[in-house]
């Protein structure tokens, strides 16, 4: 029997061809490991073409998963098991792996023209290039067909399940439940009883392997993670944002339109909108990204709740729209899935470099409220925080989300949904002025005082017929105005009801737990897992340093100014050339620190934990010399 | 041939849309605010002819829904007193699908031109109609953009001398109805801004079709393309310009129906003929219910190219098919069994079905 550690984590990378299935095996892996109790944090990585040329190096497609017995903030950023089911997969990861590191390979893949492909002259797995980690050679392939043989199928569909086979073995090392796994492959191939069986055969096949061979001489153990009393699930960021759009719908008793286009990585937020008509949702899949965000404007002024999801390509086509939207001054929901750009960029990896588009990028004084999600589950919070600003103030509000949150996973206490606040579209029914005759009129753009939101009368409302459109328009009437004086007041009470928001938001709270920290840290959106835990390192060493992270990004929370100032260096990581510390530096004139990385990638926690030492005892070190 | 008429007897357009309780005037549909297109625009009687239909479908005046774009003619939703959109550059179509799908009890137009529905708009154009939303389209085209004051538009004649194009423009012009046709379009007419009874016909029976109905109407911009349409609107060239089209009618037209349209018999292309030279059975009798649309298509193409010296107008074609809006509510309404699901049952769906629950 092989002897059983206990670890407090362990991160597993599954790498292979696109068409090898390394994003299933992934999720499920995660999956199990969730249900079992540990925190878990997942990074797919895949490339854009649907399938590359086969055992090529553009063509692998991997899978990480991180998984604890405590709470974690990120996927990881090396590496303790890489699966490399074909020598384009090794090739592309063995650079992660830390010495002393498993692989475990499939040697039938590792022929002597796969490895010609990727450029290996020799088998690394038989020559002495891996010697410094702990490589299991193993053909999968090989005993995955002999497994299946009895369902009758070819050689080529018997050895698709050796996904299967590398799962159960990989659920035996680390002591994974089975049974989720068994029953999710019993329905997802129910069509097919032989694909059924043979992917059930394999995994269990596998699992037993583990068990049988002499080959491992060690299992591992990962305990639960303590979480706080609930109910849990596993959840990716764009399913999370579904169910965050249709909350805010729901809570605010109106029907959710979502006119969208495919596009990666925001596509999931459409597919899983449109299994949900029964909620009265209506997808709309437009004949382009101008079309989506106009037809949910459209849905809008007829007093739907108008939402589109795009990415920064769309964005950029949706901008006049929403400049329309900010003008109309009706509720819209934007979600801007990013990615890496500019134009096509990279589709399938992550960046936050479209903060400033959706700040700035429309014609004219168009100021939009701009939230940012930090986690997976997290897009859920948003997403119905943005209903409810869109609703209240009577705006267009972007949500930014992007490909690592979009596609990440993590487990979410799920929320009891009675304690989320209703959200009142409070629709005008009534006149609310009198013309110079003194008969009852309605005045479109006549504003409640405290939000300076205008009245939303929805179409079939006797009495309250209007027009509106993009054309300046009368303070209150809403008729088409070319006044200079009449311009000026409603371009600054745009501004002004936009800016107005904040009053409404908590102030922002830092983390510093020793209260002497001198250096700050402050972040948006998905950095939040690796700034965190990069955080946390830094204090290990007993370095103090206060951590803080933005939701809101258009209007800034009311205390940010004074919260920069009391630090003596303010350090802003981010996944862009330093889109937020120009906003902060021109705001606030404080010399924020700008963090880089662009690497369609998230930033690497190791590095940015480095990185953060270094400038804090810079700051002591010049004092010290001083 | 079908024995149908071209009106359909049923308001299945405005099915849904709730009837105004009293009979509404001219007056109701007309807004406060002054119009402001230029002297002798077309765009006037365009808007007269529309104030004075509306009452006629009696439907409520705040179910009457008027999106338009931008352009001369996009202003048209200020000046009716229902709701309405001005919105932005070509999206019209796109706009009005939503508020058409989001809600079966409004009427929807959408008002536009032809830079804006065929140039920047041409994509939600063709769209719209090959979805089959329930909206009726009017499309004013003077044949020139007139609110940037006078560049040649993509239904100009090509040679057009313009602000743009002073040596003549080379661009091959669209055919509105042409494209409208091989957009899948259910309804295609043609009307003229002059000819006011011919112009509420075509409308009215627009605004009766459910669906898409696509309406051209030839309107003359006095000031960047004065005179484009002399030949069809003239007193003595009009007759034997205008090809009026009459379901269930042998195709005649011109002084004393000298001239009647014909199909040959090689190419089934539609072609005109002097009625005297043929046997009356030859001539094409109109039906606009014709299931193929090449018939519609051919009819289209009996326009003359360049300078406009020949149009049929009427209804090309009006045939039923389901409308984009009716389905998607429809699988709402299937999904949901006619009741919405309540947030129980959204507390469910978030939850899912691997839920696991840590014990306090």
């Amino acid at each position: 029997m092989p002897t059983v550690h206990s670890l407090d984590r362990v991160v597993i990378r599954f790498a292979g061809d696109s068409g090898d299935g390394m994003q299933l095996t992934g999720d499920r892996f995660t999956a199990d490991s969730a249900s079992f109790g540990n925190d878990i944090s997942t990074l797919p990585n895949f490339p854009a073409e649907i399938r590359a040329p086969q055992g090529t190096l553009p063509g692998v497609s991997s899978f990480q998963v991180h998984f604890a017995n405590y709470d974690i903030m990120t996927p990881g950023d090396r590496p303790d098991v890489l699966v490399a089911m074909n020598p384009a997969a090794l090739k592309a990861n063995i650079a992660d792996l830390p010495p002393g590191g498993v692989i475990i390979a499939d040697t039938a893949e590792f022929t002597k023209r796969n490895l010609t492909k990727v450029g290996y002259e020799d088998d690394p797995l038989t020559d002495d290039t891996l010697a410094d980690y702990q490589v299991h050679s193993l053909d999968l392939t090989g005993m995955t067909v002999a497994a299946v043989k009895e369902f009758g199928l070819n050689r080529k569909d018997s050895s698709r399940a050796k996904n299967m086979f590398a799962l159960g073995l990989l659920s035996w090392m680390y002591n994974r439940p089975t049974e989720h796994t068994l029953s999710f492959l019993a329905e997802k191939f129910a069509k097919v009883p032989a694909i059924r069986d043979a992917n059930i055969t394999a995994y269990k096949t596998g699992y037993a392997f583990g068990e049988t061979t002499e080959a491992f001489a060690v299992r591992y153990e990962v305990a639960p993670a303590p979480m706080p009393p609930g109910d849990y699930r596993q959840i990716s960021g764009n399913v999370a944002m579904a169910y965050g759009l249709m909350t805010g719908a729901q809570k605010s008793g109106l029907p959710l339109f979502l006119g969208a286009y495919p596009i990666t990585p925001a596509s999931d937020v459409l597919h899983e909108l449109s299994k949900h008509k029964r909620f009265g949702v209506t997808t709309f899949q437009a004949e382009d990204e101008i079309a989506a965000v106009g037809a949910a404007l459209g849905a809008s002024f007829a007093g739907h709740l108008g939402v589109t999801t795009s990415s920064g390509p769309g964005i950029a086509l949706k901008a006049e729209t929403v400049g329309l939207a900010v003008m109309t001054e009706l509720p819209l929901v934007v979600c801007d899935i990013q990615r890496a750009g500019p134009s096509t960029g990279m589709p399938t990896k992550t960046e936050q470099s479209d903060l400033l588009q959706v700040m700035y990028g429309r014609n004219g004084e168009a100021p939009v409220p701009v939230l940012a999600a930090q986690s997976p589950s997290d897009c859920f919070n948003t997403a119905v925080e943005a209903v409810r600003i869109a609703i209240t103030y009577r705006t267009p509000v972007v949500v930014l989300s992007d490909g690592y949150l979009a596609n990440g996973a993590e487990p979410w206490q799920v929320p009891d949904l009675s304690t989320i606040e209703p959200i009142d579209p409070g629709f005008a029914t009534e006149t609310n002025g009198v013309d110079a005759k003194g008969n009852p009129i309605f005045l479109p753009y006549k504003r409640d005082q405290q939000t300076l939101a205008r009245p939303w009368a929805i179409p079939g409302t006797a009495g309250l017929e209007h027009r509106i459109g993009g054309i300046e328009k009368d303070a209150e009437t809403g008729n088409v105005s070319y006044d200079p004086a009449n311009h000026e007041a409603m371009v600054r009470t745009r501004q002004a009801k936009v800016d107005g928001i904040a009053a409404a938001l908590p102030e922002l709270a830092v983390d510093d737990p020793s209260g002497d920290a001198r250096v700050l840290v402050l972040g948006w959106g998905s950095t939040y897992g690796p700034i965190t835990a990069a955080v946390r390192r830094v204090r290990a060493t007993g370095r103090s340093v206060a951590q803080t992270h933005l939701r809101h990004l258009n209007p800034f929370p009311r205390n940010l100014g004074e919260v920069l100032r009391s630090y003596d260096k303010v350090i802003v990581p981010e996944m862009n050339l330093g889109q937020l510390a120009m906003m902060l530096r021109s705001k606030y004139l404080v010399d924020i620190q700008s963090y880089s990385r662009v690497r369609g990638l998230p930033i690497s926690l190791s590095e940015l934990a480095v990185d953060l030492e270094s400038e804090i005892d810079s700051l002591s070190g010049a004092e010290a010399q001083a | 041939m079908s024995s149908n008429t071209v009106t359909p007897p049923e308001r299945k357009g405005l099915l849904g849309v709730p009837l105004s309780v009293e009979p509404l005037t001219r007056k109701d549909f007309t807004s406060d605010q002054e119009v402001r297109w230029c002297p002798g625009c077309g765009d006037y009687a365009i808007l007269a002819a529309f104030l004075g239909l509306m009452p006629e479908l009696g439907i409520r005046r705040e179910n009457t829904v008027i999106v338009s774009g931008i352009g001369c003619s996009s202003r048209f939703p200020y000046y009716v007193d229902s709701y309405g959109m001005h919105s932005i550059h070509g999206r019209a179509p796109a706009i009005a699908t939503g508020v058409a799908t989001a809600r079966e009890d409004l009427a929807v137009f959408v008002v536009t031109g032809d830079g804006d529905a065929l140039s920047i708009g041409g994509n939600h154009l063709i769209h719209a109609l090959r979805r089959n939303v329930n909206v009726t389209i009017l499309l004013f085209n003077n044949r020139i953009y007139g609110l940037t004051k006078g560049q040649y538009s993509p239904t100009s004649e090509t040679g057009k001398v313009t602000k743009s194009t002073p040596l003549g423009s080379v661009d091959a012009a669209f055919n509105p109805l042409s494209v409208a046709l091989g957009a899948e379009a259910s309804f295609v007419a043609r009307s003229v801004d002059s000819d006011r009874k011919h112009l509420t016909e075509v409308l009215t029976a627009a605004a009766a079709h459910r669906g898409s109905s696509f309406v051209e109407i030839y309107q003359n911009c006095p000031i960047f393309n004065d005179g484009a349409f002399d030949e069809i609107r003239g007193r003595d060239s009009a007759e034997d310009a205008l090809i009026r089209l009459q379901h269930g009618e042998p195709i005649v037209f011109g002084t004393d129906d000298r001239l009647g349209v014909r199909r040959d018999r090689d190419t089934g292309a539609l072609e005109i003929v002097e009625t005297s030279e043929v046997a009356v059975s030859d001539l094409v009798v109109h039906d606009a219910h014709a299931e193929d649309p090449s018939y519609a298509f051919a009819l289209s193409r009996l326009t003359s190219v360049g300078e406009l010296t020949r149009a049929p107008i009427g209804i090309l074609r009006s045939v039923e098919r389901p409308a984009y809006d009716d389905q998607a509510r429809e699988q709402v309404t299937i999904a949901s069994g006619g009741v919405t699901a309540d947030e129980a049952q959204l507390q469910q769906l978030v939850l899912g079905k691997d839920t696991w629950t840590v014990a306090g």
